[in-house]
């Protein structure tokens, strides 16, 4: 059953500021770099800033977590006469993708004619998403996580990890693997934070953070902003670019994964999954495609193993084959031909959360906008779909798949 | 599967930096901590149980709540490795654990572990509860192998 709203909007502005290692981007504030972004996605697309009329944003429109988008701001200093549609995603980076779903749900409402999904982070001192939890005092539910010494994302993820090992023999050297691939698809990259390659001696010799997960197998900590406009097809033919037509998309998660490690009450398989399963079901169900279909995967990489588990997720290999997977070099990009290695589908051909540049999910939409046109730095040759995921993270995660038409 | 570093001796987090907060519906939970009782939420109409305790049963949505002792045993679920306490920036070993409560089916705790090397936890290790003093007077559930 093909998605009623299929192919009907499409991406076609999309707008970067330079990355930054955490808290480099000061004396930036949120406001400049978000602008900076928007206004260079407006440029890409052949549009005026003064003709956004939506906006659709996720992570409940917290900027990083430093500070919130007010679209009242927005407007102010770049100058939108009006705004019809703005909304976010609830929680936090599991939603990107998905708001593209938010903004074709806008367009398609007729709510607005060109929808700006934007996110800008930058992590003063103050402010750094890696000790999300340590600093503050627990809610009353979190009272039953944090007390244990799970301040950050990467113990949580490191506990989901762990059981994976267990339950499927999956190895380090997988991770290691995922770490060494993103940074060969980073090494050419001007922008990217981690480019030069990386050996498994290296990889091997990284500090382990929180066993089974080693500082390199953490993303970066990253400052930017990223910022693309959705608009309906027909729109789409008088940009200036090629667009990326919204195929399919989706978010949410089963309640099996819910809160997820925030939680940590997952039954198997979805305790050692990246709960990607129901949205991942979802956009194979829209699109009547399935993993083998893609021409290259950009899967949210905040911590490799969530990489391992999201192959899985969304049936690129079968549970507990994730291992195997990744060490016969399938998420590698080969540029010689064009294609994945082995028969594998390129994951993260930017160099991803690991290496490039982490800006909450925004840095794979980017890249799956620049394969559909077919001017990416490591080209996927004749790249027709292109799937973007956020999240592993609590509900919503979100799977996106571009197409070119 | 263990881990193929040696870390020493698994350690709890010392109690006083640590702080939680209640409401209504978890109150009951640590009220029994503090008398060194181990509970789970339990649904007083069906008999689910759930954790971390919430307003209704996900199963039949009633609001009645049963507390029962529960024997303070359990099985390890999964677990993390962690060498530094960011409360001090100490390092310090501690291994958080995902804990199977016994006589509870479907409910877990998170807590630390202690009584043997944190190399030599392992999924399906049986532990029992330990009980950690914390600030303001609260005790927190944590487990020591068996």
């Amino acid at each position: 059953m093909t998605w009623v709203n299929a192919d009907k909007c499409a991406i076609v502005g999309v707008g970067a500021t330079d990355y930054y290692i955490r808290g480099k981007s000061w004396p930036r504030t949120i406001n400049e770099m978000a602008g900076e972004a928007i206004l260079k996605a407006c440029a890409d697309a052949g549009i005026s800033v003064k003709d956004i009329d939506g906006i659709a944003y996720y992570s409940g429109a917290l900027a990083g977590y430093l500070d919130k988008f007010d679209t009242g701001s927005l407007m102010e200093t770049l100058g939108m006469p009006n705004i019809s549609f703005t909304a976010a995603l609830t929680s936090g980076g599991g939603g990107s993708v998905g708001a593209i779903g938010l903004a074709t749900a806008a367009l398609m409402n007729e709510d607005c004619k060109y929808a700006v999904t934007v996110m800008a982070v930058q992590q003063v001192p103050t402010a750094r998403l890696g000790a999300a939890f340590g600093a503050t005092l627990p809610s009353p539910e979190l009272s039953f996580i944090q007390p244990a010494g799970l301040f950050g994302p990467g113990h949580l993820i490191s506990v989901l990890t762990r059981r994976h090992m267990h339950l499927y023999g999956t190895t380090r050297d997988a991770f290691g693997e995922i770490v060494m691939s993103s940074r060969l698809h980073a090494h050419n990259r001007p922008k990217s934070i981690r480019k030069s390659l990386l050996t498994k001696e290296e990889y091997e010799a990284s500090v382990m953070l929180a066993d089974p997960l080693r500082r390199l197998d953490f993303c970066l900590e990253s400052d930017g902003a990223i910022a693309v406009i959705t608009t309906t097809t027909d729109r789409a033919k008088d940009c200036r670019n090629k667009p990326a037509a919204v195929h399919a998309c989706a978010h949410g998660a089963s309640r099996n994964w819910g809160r997820a490690f925030s939680w940590m009450g997952m039954p198997d398989p979805e305790f050692s999954s990246s709960g990607h399963k129901f949205t991942a079901d979802r956009i194979w169900s829209q699109s009547g495609l399935s993993a083998k279909d893609m021409d290259v995967a950009l899967l949210y990489d905040h911590f490799s193993s969530m990489v391992l588990m999201q192959l899985e997720d969304y049936g690129f290999c079968e549970r507990g084959e994730g291992n195997d997977y990744v060490l016969s070099g399938k998420t590698r990009y080969d540029p010689a031909t064009g294609k994945g290695v082995n028969g594998g589908v390129p994951v993260n051909t930017h160099g991803g959360n690991l290496s490039e540049a982490y800006i909450i999910g925004m840095t794979h939409i980017l890249e799956a906008v620049e394969q559909i046109r077919g001017t990416a730095i490591n080209q996927v040759k004749d790249c027709e779909f292109a799937l973007a995921s956020g999240g592993p993270a609590p509900i919503p995660v979100s799977s996106l798949i571009l197409r070119s038409l | 599967m263990t881990s193929p570093i040696a870390y020493g001796p698994a350690q709890l987090l010392p109690g006083e930096h640590i702080r939680i907060t209640t409401n209504p519906d978890t109150e009951p939970f640590w009220l029994a901590a503090k008398e060194h009782r181990l509970t789970a939420c339990q649904c007083a109409s069906c008999g689910t149980f759930r954790m971390p305790p919430s307003p209704f049963c996900p199963v039949c949505s009633s609001t009645e709540k049963a507390w029962p002792d529960l024997p303070g045993t359990g099985t390890v679920f999964s677990y993390a490795i962690c060498n530094k306490n960011f409360m001090t920036g100490e390092d310090f070993v501690y291994v958080p654990v995902v804990v199977d409560l016994d006589g509870a089916p479907g409910t877990r705790l998170v807590a630390n572990i202690t009584g043997c090397s944190a190399e030599d936890v392992h999924i399906g290790m049986k532990v029992t509860v330990e009980w950690t003093p914390i600030k303001d007077g609260w005790v927190l559930p944590n487990f020591r192998s068996v």
